[in-house]
């Protein structure tokens, strides 16, 4: 226990400034996002570095939820989003339980594997990936992208659980299987409730990585039926011009499900969850 | 209500051996303590027993029935963690009933029998509490609570003293204490702490590098050590081991006392004398066996202890009861009470040779 230290007040003001430049710095791109999607097509360029443009519009809204196919691309990004995260989390969590309780033989062989598929630059893989997905004809189908995504966020996510699991004593699941469980029970009445924080992590996580993902799916989507956001996001820009104020409004759009997403799982990342199961 | 006996128990870890020849039978209803410095091997036989971890070698039986292969939740064996191990997410009253509701317990039984539980630890008003709320010692008798609501045929007690502070150590001992004295049932304890091994322990299991070193009541090991180990371990102060060597006479000290045995007695072999603090008394010089300086004069109240340098013989440590007027620096005449003292072979084991007077 550190005692309690009185600073002075301009050291707090100091570090209250430090924090409001940080976060300005870390909101502005936001900022800019938005303001481009509510300022009128036409005062773009005129006033273009502005802070606050001199009147605002719903239009770019309007037009792209009810001029392109945006919803579209909308309602794809989700299905591979949250399949992803759901499969992902799910294998996850079981090669994470089992790295952090078991010994096998084995282990460090797959751990070393697993790591270093991290390695690689994704350029260099985008070819190999292209031609199986084609040659099992899962070309321009969502279900390409949720496999190629959940094998590429496994490794990561299974790491992510397993130090979840390393937090969890292991004296837990003892007491439970004296107190009369089976293993399986002990994972499921006492460690999983305690797991609640890192399954929602690595849920969020992983969800925004597949929500984000615009190389593979550039690569592996053409048509327009399965295009997911961040693809359908270029066909704002045309070969003549970018239409930018329909681009930021469907960039502030696709925000929404993020937000939406953590303030959902926010409740599970609070730490501090298994404070008093044990002592030292 | 459980026999438990362990035959020839050996526990290896890969080509690692970190236990063997582990014989022991414990009658049912006993207060068995396994003690020893870290690492002795003790923790991991409880866990053996527990069937927490496999056992190599060696059958261990519980009312003659082999229980090697059984898994923990059919041993009917409640156990005490060191950290308690209270699930967080679960208030006391369900931490406590919870093997019942595994078990399928019908709910009012459950509820009949944590109230029991939780009256006799003083738990009532905390039932509704998350473990996070209670302080250590709460825990901990929450922690005895989940095994008392099992009934189970033995208690396992995994050091579970260890993270309490002194004042509530001795709180908790007695409660211990009183609960094997209501419940009659079996308890296994783990500590490396001396005094809980010698106030709790119907016998005492002395164990060092995964051996066992002694079996025995309290007293027996306190008297009639079987080997060096033992006599320094058990005791506070420790006991005082002074080289000797063996003559015909009896055995010399490193300063040239003779000290004879019993008329009759064999020539000991021994290398080691060991002594007691309290076995050891500041005496007229006259009747000094050796002559040293007091270094260092602590006043406990209930005793002195006198940490006396002796020339050629080096630190030995006396232990007079009561306020014993002596201060740094005094020259010490000391005595030993020869009925109490110990000899060790240079292997260290136990020689029954007597010194006397002779």
């Amino acid at each position: 226990m550190s005692a309690h230290r009185h600073s002075s007040p301009l050291a707090i003001t100091g570090k209250y400034l430090a924090l409001a430049l940080y976060v300005g710095f870390a909101l502005f791109p936001l900022y800019w996002l938005a303001k481009i999607a509510v300022t009128p097509d036409k005062l773009i360029y005129t006033e273009g570095t502005a802070l606050i443009p001199s009147s605002f519009t719903l239009e770019n809204f309007r037009s792209v939820l009810l001029a392109t196919d945006f919803l579209f691309y909308f309602r794809n990004s989700l299905v591979v989003s949250i399949t992803t995260a759901a499969i992902t989390t799910c294998i996850a969590a079981a090669a994470g339980y089992a790295f952090s309780r078991f010994d096998f033989r084995g282990k460090r062989l797959v751990v070393a594997i697993m790591l270093i598929t991290q390695m690689f630059p994704l350029l260099m893989i985008i070819a190999p990936i292209y031609k199986i997905v084609a040659a099992v004809g899962l070309l321009n189908s969502l279900t390409s992208l949720i496999i190629v995504y959940t094998a590429f966020n496994i490794p990561f996510a299974t790491f992510l659980m397993q130090s979840f699991f390393d937090g969890i004593p292991k004296d837990l699941e003892e007491a439970g299987m004296m107190d009369g469980c089976t293993r399986f029970q002990a994972l499921r009445k006492i460690v999983l409730p305690l797991t609640l924080p890192g399954l929602g992590a690595t849920l969020g996580f992983i969800f925004t990585a597949a929500w984000s993902e615009l190389l593979f799916a550039l690569m592996l989507i053409n048509s327009n039926d399965t295009m997911t956001f961040p693809v359908g996001l270029l066909t704002f820009v045309s070969k003549f011009s970018v239409d930018w104020g329909q681009m930021m409004a469907a960039g502030v759009l696709a925000l929404v499900p993020s937000c939406l997403f953590f303030i959902f799982i926010q409740r599970y990342l609070v730490q501090g969850l298994t404070s008093g199961a044990v002592k030292g | 209500m459980a026999r438990i006996e362990l035959q020839n128990i050996a526990k290896n870890y890969g080509p690692v051996e970190v236990m063997r020849d582990i014989n022991l039978e414990i009658e049912d209803g006993e207060f068995i303590v396994l003690v020893g410095p870290s690492g002795c091997g003790k923790s991991t036989l409880l866990r053996m027993i527990a069937g927490l971890e496999p056992i190599t070698e060696g059958e261990f039986r519980v009312d003659g029935r082999r229980m090697n292969e059984v898994q923990p939740r059919d041993r009917d064996m409640a156990m005490v963690f060191q950290s308690y191990a209270l699930y967080p997410h679960m208030d006391v009253a369900r931490n406590m009933g919870f093997s019942l509701e595994i078990r399928k317990a019908p709910s009012q039984e459950r509820a009949d029998k944590v109230r029991d539980a939780a009256k006799t630890l003083g738990l009532t008003s905390l039932t509704a509490r998350l473990p996070k709320a209670l302080s250590g010692g709460q825990r901990q008798r929450v922690a005895m609570g989940r095994a008392i609501v099992r009934d189970p045929s033995a208690f396992l007690f995994d050091e579970p003293l260890s993270n309490l502070d002194a004042a509530l150590r001795v709180e908790m001992r007695l409660e211990i204490a009183r609960l094997h004295q209501r419940l009659e049932t079996t308890m296994i304890y783990v500590t490396h702490d001396q005094v809980e091994a010698l106030t709790l322990a119907d016998r005492i299991v002395v164990l060092n590098a995964g051996k066992i070193q002694q079996v025995g009541t309290p007293l027996d090991l306190y008297e009639r050590p079987a080997n060096r180990f033992v006599a320094q371990f058990i005791g506070s102060p420790t006991m005082n081991i002074l080289e000797v060597e063996p003559t015909d006479k009896g055995v010399l000290l490193k300063d040239g006392t003779v000290i004879g045995i019993s008329p009759g007695a064999e020539r000991p072999v021994a290398c080691d004398l060991g002594v007691r603090p309290e076995h050891l008394n500041i005496v007229p010089q006259g009747s000094a066996h050796f002559s040293g300086k007091a270094e260092l004069v602590e006043h406990l109240g209930s005793d002195t202890n006198i940490h006396a340098h002796v020339p050629s013989i080096g630190q030995v440590l006396v232990r007079q009861h009561g306020h014993f007027p002596l201060k740094t620096g005094d020259p010490v005449h000391i005595a030993l009470e020869l009925d109490k003292v110990h000899l060790f072979a240079p292997d260290g084991q136990r020689l029954d040779t007597v010194l006397g007077s002779g």
